[in-house]
């Protein structure tokens, strides 16, 4: 790895480091602007080719899809400029303004439930588990944060099936009645689809929690028990309070898994049975790739991307620490 | 500590609820895929004649050798390149602060809150134009891209503590902007970097939209996109399935297993700092 590197001559004495001019000895360098600046080039240099890959592959693609979202598109022939009709037409169609309204069930099912129970596994936990088991649990718990999404998918699949294991143990239970093909239950697809997404992330939410728990000052929990505090007292007194931010990050985390959710959908019901599980994006997909209609498609998109934003901002803004 | 007995008992019971619930998948699918292939048993029965064949089977028809080394190329390909340019762009950004660093650490923050899915179709479109789509180089270079904003927002938040001291230091000795990088930031940032690395490693490793639109041929793609491929044809002989999908994790479940204290650190931080 070389980079045209300057000879010490050039370097001179004039300027130590970082923008900071410790030598204010008059030289013509101080009456050029900034910008043509030997080390601001430089610096430059630095962030060029990231920022090259970024405007590509990010930058570019994203405002390509804001423009794609006014025309009526293949992909191939001509497009024809279309003003604001594919977005009515997402607001018009029940099957896409459907997939709007299943992301925002989904976050439910990803983001409310892993971190509410994740909390309060995390405090009961933080009470009782202290060394070996407390070690282990904290990796079987995470394992599914680490497999690909696909497999957790294809596991539940399976799980969520006519002879799977839920019905299985359902049965073991005397509730045989009940038993289904969960996924292909118009009533039952998208909270068997939420159940994997539990899976998946209440792990994640219990170590993350937990592992911040263990860097709240002991002291505080030592002296609400010998004050007595029981678990819920400790637990809306110190826990919930302390971790605000914590929370915020688990919130953040799993609403943006529950919104882009696509992977563990694609696999498990391809957005049926109907239309009962589709989100946004498996919807986009659909649209893009097998109907080609890139227009409708990325109306989606921009909606999706706008509606993330929109969630994000107010979870960052309550859960924000309280820096003094 | 002071906790009362019965409560130390319901935590405990409760934890091997959770561990249960999260394992008991993995067991299940093991305990399917020896059956023999083609039937449909229990969710969780032990086979009378355990099937071990069906994993070589599985090993065949997914052409596991060729997966690997795609998968493999691939994460050579994209994280020592990622893992590069962000630290080089992160340094400009936190420690040279060169004009405009707020303004392009705005930018890319901003691509922090953009699904992927969101964009998928003028990556799709541009590759087609670029001539690149269907390489492995059509996942390599956008995962680059998608992984900027976070890996940049990383490195920064690493340089921005660094004190400016240790530059100057070495720039009186008359080092050279790309040498005060590579011989004193760079080691110094080790921890980071290497965190870094394992979450965008695990990242490619389980990439799937962008194998599905971008490659068609599952052999070019990362595991977690040809698994899904491997399902497509594989959908009605659940034994074979399982015995895939197993094959397919292993490799994630041993790199877990050798560095989980890593791995759980680095994604805990991630996410804490993102």
């Amino acid at each position: 790895m070389t980079m045209p590197t300057p000879t010490k001559s050039t370097v001179e004495s004039t300027v130590t480091s970082d923008n900071r001019h410790v030598a204010p000895a008059v030289s013509r360098r101080n009456f050029l602007p900034r910008v043509f600046r030997r080390e601001t080039f430089i610096g430059w240099l630095f962030v060029l080719p990231a920022l090259l890959m970024y405007v590509v592959f990010v930058i570019v693609p994203f405002m390509l899809t804001i423009q794609y979202s006014f025309f009526k598109w293949n992909g191939v022939g001509p497009a024809t400029w279309v003003g604001l009709k594919n977005y009515v037409t997402i607001f018009q169609v029940p099957n896409l303004i459907g997939t709007v309204i299943n992301a925002f069930w989904l976050v439910v099912w990803f983001s409310f439930i892993p971190v509410g129970l994740g909390l309060v596994v995390a405090s009961v936990i933080h009470r009782v588990a202290t060394g070996r088991l407390g070690a282990i649990s904290r990796t079987i718990l995470f394992l599914p944060n680490v497999i690909p999404l696909v497999a957790a998918g294809i596991i539940w699949g399976w799980l969520l099936a006519l002879p799977g294991l839920i019905n299985q143990i359902l049965e073991a239970f005397g509730l045989g009645a009940i038993t289904r093909a969960w996924l292909g239950d118009f009533d039952t697809a998208l909270p068997a689809v939420g159940i994997v997404g539990i899976w998946v992330l209440l792990g994640f939410c219990i170590v993350l929690l937990l592992t911040s728990m263990s860097k709240v000052d002991p002291a505080l929990y030592e002296s609400a028990r010998i004050d007595g505090a029981g678990w819920f007292k400790e637990f809306v007194a110190i826990t919930v309070p302390l971790l605000r931010y914590e929370i915020g990050v688990c919130l953040t985390v799993t609403v943006v898994a529950a919104l882009a959710a696509f992977d563990i959908i694609w696999v498990t019901t391809a957005g049926g049975p109907g239309s009962s599980t589709s989100v946004p994006g498996i919807q986009i997909y659909i649209l893009g790739f097998t109907q080609r209609a890139i227009g409708p498609a990325s109306a989606l998109a921009v909606m999706l991307m706008a509606l993330v934003v929109l969630v994000i901002i107010p979870i960052q803004y309550l859960t924000k620490e309280i820096k003094q | 500590m002071k906790v009362a007995r019965g409560e130390i008992w319901t935590g405990r019971a409760l934890l091997l609820v959770l561990m249960a619930f999260t394992i008991l998948p993995f067991i299940s699918i093991f305990m399917t895929a020896l059956h023999p292939s083609g039937t449909v048993p229990g969710g969780l029965e032990w086979p009378a004649d355990p099937q071990w064949i069906n994993f070589v089977t599985a090993w065949n028809m997914a052409e596991m050798p060729k997966l690997l080394a795609s998968s493999i190329f691939i994460v050579l390909a994209v994280v020592p390149v990622a893992l590069v340019i962000s630290t080089m762009a992160g340094y400009a950004i936190g420690l040279l602060r060169i004009p405009g660093a707020r303004v392009l650490f705005f930018l890319f923050v901003f691509g922090l809150t953009l699904p992927f899915s969101g964009f998928i179709i003028p990556i799709y479109i541009l590759e087609r134009a670029m001539g690149i789509y269907n390489t492995r180089l059509a996942i390599v270079l956008p995962l680059i891209a998608l992984y900027m904003p976070f890996a940049i927002f990383w490195m920064r938040a690493h340089f921005i503590n660094m004190p400016v001291e240790i530059s100057e230091a070495a720039r009186v000795d008359g080092a050279t902007t790309w040498d005060l990088f590579w011989h004193i930031h760079v080691p110094l940032a080790r921890p980071p970097i290497v965190s870094l690395g394992i979450l965008m490693a695990i990242w490619t490793w389980n990439q799937f939209l962008l194998c599905l639109v971008l490659v068609e041929d599952p052999t070019q793609r990362t595991m977690a996109g040809a698994l899904g491929a491997f399902q497509g044809h594989y959908a009605n002989d659940v034994p074979l399935l399982c015995a895939g999908t197993i094959l397919i994790l292993v490799p994630t479940l041993i790199v877990f297993i050798l560095f989980q204290r890593q791995i759980i650190e680095a994604l805990l931080q991630g996410s804490i700092k993102g």
